[in-house]
């Protein structure tokens, strides 16, 4: 696969990880490392205090130094709230500005809230946030999105944790055939053929979290998931044959030892 | 005095800052941010800002999420 390119920094791995809903943070670890991504997605939280103080904490175990950790606004409903999560974000990981901005809109759907995260969006880019947004699978927000600023969009295939795949492969491909920006598919993902057609529809890279965490093996699945977005990015780069109503024989029907009509 | 430590009510003694909280907390000052009322204090003021009566302070960090 060609690098991916965020930020000014290039990546082998197309897969980007959530680290939430593990048994733990070693289940957490070795099925990051299962799936090679390179960077990996956190959330911004109060500190449990008062919680056994020999527990690690997540950044014990998923470096800095070996990661690019992208804080997410998970939780936040409003472009305020998403604004002071990405400035405490960027305190926690001294100084560093690349966020993953949702702005949710409802607590069923989880589904973003799009006036907040246009707002938010515009505020976070002009001061210096370098942002991967969160967003549905609408062409003409995406496009204006990416006209504010976005370093990627990122449509979502499914509602988040719903495991059902692309709902809308149209969508999506609008999306991808007028970007300038990697688009990257977010929140739906369920099992690994999902990711790669993610990929063979041309997007740049797949964005997941509970396809892995939540499956009966995270850490095998973590391996599908590596495998399928290679696969489907190998597929979309090989040129996919057309898709045609009835048969076109394999074998050529010259020399045929059967006289068949 | 009272203060309020990521939303509970603790007492400590006056004159406390930052630094003598963490270390009451027997918590590490590594990948993470502090906020008084709100505002996020810079590290540079970890041992100097004299906690305030009522003072509401966030101790945030990261954890894992998608």
């Amino acid at each position: 696969m060609s690098k991916l390119i965020l930020d000014n920094k290039s990546y082998n791995s197309r897969l980007i990880v959530g680290t939430g809903k593990y048994k733990d943070l070693n289940e957490t670890k070795l099925a990051i490392e299962a799936t090679g991504a390179e960077m990996v997605t956190v959330a911004i939280r109060r500190m449990n205090i008062g919680q056994d103080k020999n527990k690690l904490n997540l950044l014990d175990f998923i470096s800095p130094e070996k990661y690019t950790i992208l804080p997410n606004t998970a939780g936040c409903y409003t472009a305020e709230d998403a604004i002071r999560t990405c400035n405490l974000a960027a305190e926690i990981l001294g100084g560093k500005k690349l966020v993953k901005l949702e702005v949710l809109g409802d607590k069923k759907t989880l589904y973003p809230n799009l006036t907040e995260t246009l707002k938010a969006a515009e505020i976070l880019v002009k001061d210096g946030f370098k942002i991967m947004v969160y967003t549905t699978d609408d062409p003409l927000v995406a496009k204006e999105l990416e006209n504010i600023g976005c370093i990627s969009v990122m449509p979502l295939a499914a509602p988040i944790g719903s495991g059902l795949g692309i709902q809308n492969k149209y969508n999506i491909l609008s999306i991808v055939e007028n970007a300038t920006v990697p688009i990257i598919v977010d929140a739906g993902v369920g099992t690994a053929s999902d990711a790669s057609i993610v990929m063979e529809l041309g997007c740049d890279g797949v964005l997941m979290n509970t396809a892995i965490a939540c499956a009966d093996n995270p850490v095998l699945m973590a391996s599908a998931m590596k495998k399928a977005v290679e696969a489907g990015y190998e597929a979309f780069h090989a040129g996919r044959i057309i898709k045609k109503k009835y048969a076109s024989a394999s074998s050529p029907t010259k020399g045929s030892l059967f006289d068949n009509k | 005095m009272n203060i309020f430590v990521n939303q509970k009510k603790i007492i400590i003694p006056k004159e406390s800052t930052i630094i003598s909280i963490l270390a009451n907390l027997d918590i590490e000052d590594k990948y993470l941010a502090i906020e008084v009322n709100e505002n996020i204090l810079p590290k540079s003021e970890y041992d100097k800002y004299i906690i305030q009566e009522n003072d509401k302070i966030g101790i945030i960090n990261a954890i894992g999420g998608g």
